[in-house]
């Protein structure tokens, strides 16, 4: 039988930030996120044999305009045993997300025809800043980010998107747009900030790709 | 000669500007008197111009305050910018505000706390402190703010002025300076202390599990190069062991507030153990009441509870001792965000989450003054 949980306990806002970090790699692009902005209800139940489920019911909002939400409901199975296989998420959403296929394109063709390849460091910057260029950028990370955060989270890491250290872009020959991405990881629970590489790969009908990625070492003087 | 002409010869009759470098002076003065062309010498050294307006641009892009009336509250600032603005304060308010040293960080840098007082002796006391955790920059941040809003409502405002009737308040705006100095030289991401570890390549420790309360056991790591490693010992850190200090000489503190980010979250004790504090109930109640005042401003969600059920184990934590030496109504916030920007908080954040902040402090701060003991 599942147990309900107050939305305020650690084991829910971890589970409920590993679906928000899928749901917004599956949907997301470098003209729309979604963040977590609420959990509204939590379940939870142990499943003999096969691990943990998390019930939730979640409010996702739009990252560029925080006002529009969409309700998201998510199930999320820790497995037992091998801490080596992603969790599973299934959601539905609730609602409409806003179409962003001009500001994606104006993006796509403006990086496809720059002549020099993109690059870029430290986006936001010690102060927070982003600039305005550099927002699908800072996006498309956050999004790419999702599937990062999926595939290493357990029931005893909640991470979140520190900082994107270095960025450039990668020609391709064919309509994908390619970025490279070294980013910083924050790990609540340990407290640390993880060095990261992904191989970012978009198009604005094919949705965002991470079609390699690795934990990088750090550097004891840091 | 490498003669620079600033003003280039047009002809007989007209004046001609020249720089002239060191070694060829002589040769030119030389050439000058004996074809009888009279000189002046307008400017005897360019490249000290040259230094002094580089020191110039470099002091103006990090200008030092000079009141706190045009201080840039939105904004962040360095180490010494704030250590300035709290003379400023003091200065401008010598009957509210006094500057105490409680001591030295491992890098010799002054430990400061502001002190906010009506007068009496020894009175029952509100202690504050930001930037513990010195990546968490929307904090001291945000203790600036508190300082200078604390001056400009004690009259004005209602309750801060029944607050400062009968309490003082202490207010601890960069509780890890050197951590803090290291985030703008070095690492942004910076957490814990700068002293150095025997035994070990790695540096520091962290301030949050470091006091004596569950010290070493789970919740924090006993490996030197990790984010939460608890230290050598309990208050090995002088930057922990300068508040016990103060703590336990004052003796009359009843309400003990740390802040850090990010998260949005009102925590109070345990951290350490899962054993509910006795007060549980009551501390429950107060954080209920202060999220929804943080909440009226902005609509911002704060989360609250007990830090073991809220975030995780942490072992060594302050408001664990401080509630261990009786100070009943210890808190730990968690300010703005919740991830999007995380310790890189935009600067136009700061204000806002400094107000908003402000409002729950004071419905601590006064339901302690109502529940003295």
């Amino acid at each position: 039988a599942a147990m309900e949980l107050p939305p305020s306990h650690y084991s829910v806002t971890r589970a409920a930030a590993l679906a928000a970090g899928y749901v917004c790699h599956r949907l997301g692009g470098p003209g729309h996120g979604l963040a977590l902005r609420a959990v509204r209800h939590a379940r939870r139940q142990d499943i003999d044999g096969v691990g943990r489920k998390y019930y939730l019911e979640l409010v996702l909002e739009d990252i560029m305009d925080n006002d529009r939400t969409v309700n998201c409901t998510a199930e999320v199975l820790y497995h037992l045993g091998n801490k080596n296989i992603a969790p599973d998420v299934q959601f539905t959403i609730e609602g409409e997300l806003k179409n962003t296929d001009e500001a994606d394109n104006i993006f796509y063709n403006r990086v496809k025809s720059l002549e020099k390849e993109l690059v870029a460091e430290n986006i936001p910057d010690s102060h927070g800043n982003v600039s305005p260029e550099m927002q699908p950028i800072q996006l498309l990370a956050w999004v790419a980010s999702g599937y990062v955060i999926w595939q290493n989270s357990t029931e005893n890491t909640k991470f979140q998107l520190a900082q994107i250290k270095h960025v450039k872009q990668v020609k391709r020959s064919d309509e994908y747009l390619e970025f490279d991405y070294k980013i910083l990881l924050h790990e609540i629970v340990s407290q640390d900030i993880i060095p990261w590489q992904m191989t970012v790969l978009w198009h604005p009908q094919h949705g965002v790709q991470v079609t390699r990625d690795s934990r990088q070492p750090k550097h004891a003087s840091e | 000669l490498q003669l620079d002409f600033w003003l280039a010869p047009r002809g007989p009759g007209y004046p001609v500007d020249v720089r002239v470098p060191f070694l060829s002076l002589q040769s030119f003065k030389a050439h000058l008197e004996a074809n009888g062309i009279s000189y002046s010498i307008m400017i005897e050294d360019v490249q000290a111009l040259v230094d002094n307006e580089q020191t110039e641009l470099l002091r103006s892009s990090h200008q030092l305050p000079l009141s706190t009336n045009t201080f840039n509250y939105a904004t962040y600032h360095t180490l010494d910018e704030i250590y300035t603005f709290m003379d400023l304060l003091v200065a401008e308010n010598p009957n509210l505000v006094s500057k105490v040293e409680i001591g030295r960080s491992t890098e010799n840098r002054p430990l400061y706390v502001l002190k906010f007082s009506k007068g009496g002796t020894n009175r029952p006391a509100v202690w504050i402190d930001t930037g513990i955790h010195s990546r968490e920059w929307v904090t001291q941040a945000s203790g600036v703010w508190f300082a200078k809003k604390i001056v400009v409502d004690h009259e004005n405002d209602e309750g801060l002025a029944s607050i400062l009737d009968q309490m003082d308040i202490f207010l601890e705006i960069v509780t890890n300076p050197d951590g803090f100095v290291f985030t703008q030289t070095q690492n942004r991401m910076w957490r814990k202390t700068r002293s150095k570890q025997s035994g070990s390549v790695c540096i520091g420790v962290d301030p949050n599990r470091n006091w004596d309360a569950g010290f070493g056991g789970p919740g924090a790591s006993r490996n030197p190069c990790s984010e939460t490693y608890h230290g050598p010992y309990a208050n090995s850190e002088p930057e922990v062991k300068a508040i016990v200090d103060f703590v336990k000489n004052h003796g009359n503190i009843k309400a003990f507030i740390s802040i850090h980010s990010y998260s949005q979250l009102l925590l109070y004790p345990y951290g350490y153990t899962r054993t509910p504090v006795p007060d549980q109930k009551e501390l429950h109640q107060i954080s209920e009441k202060a999220v929804t005042a943080l909440s009226s401003l902005y609509g911002t969600n704060y989360k609250y509870g007990s830090i073991i059920t809220t975030i995780y184990q942490a072992s060594g934590s302050t408001i664990d001792w401080t509630y261990n030496q009786g100070i009943k109504y210890s808190f730990t916030f968690e300010l703005r965000d919740t991830g999007r920007y995380g310790f890189l908080l935009p600067a136009k954040q700061i204000v806002p989450t400094a107000q908003e902040t402000w409002l729950a402090l004071k419905t601590i701060m006064l339901y302690t003054r109502d529940h003295l003991y």
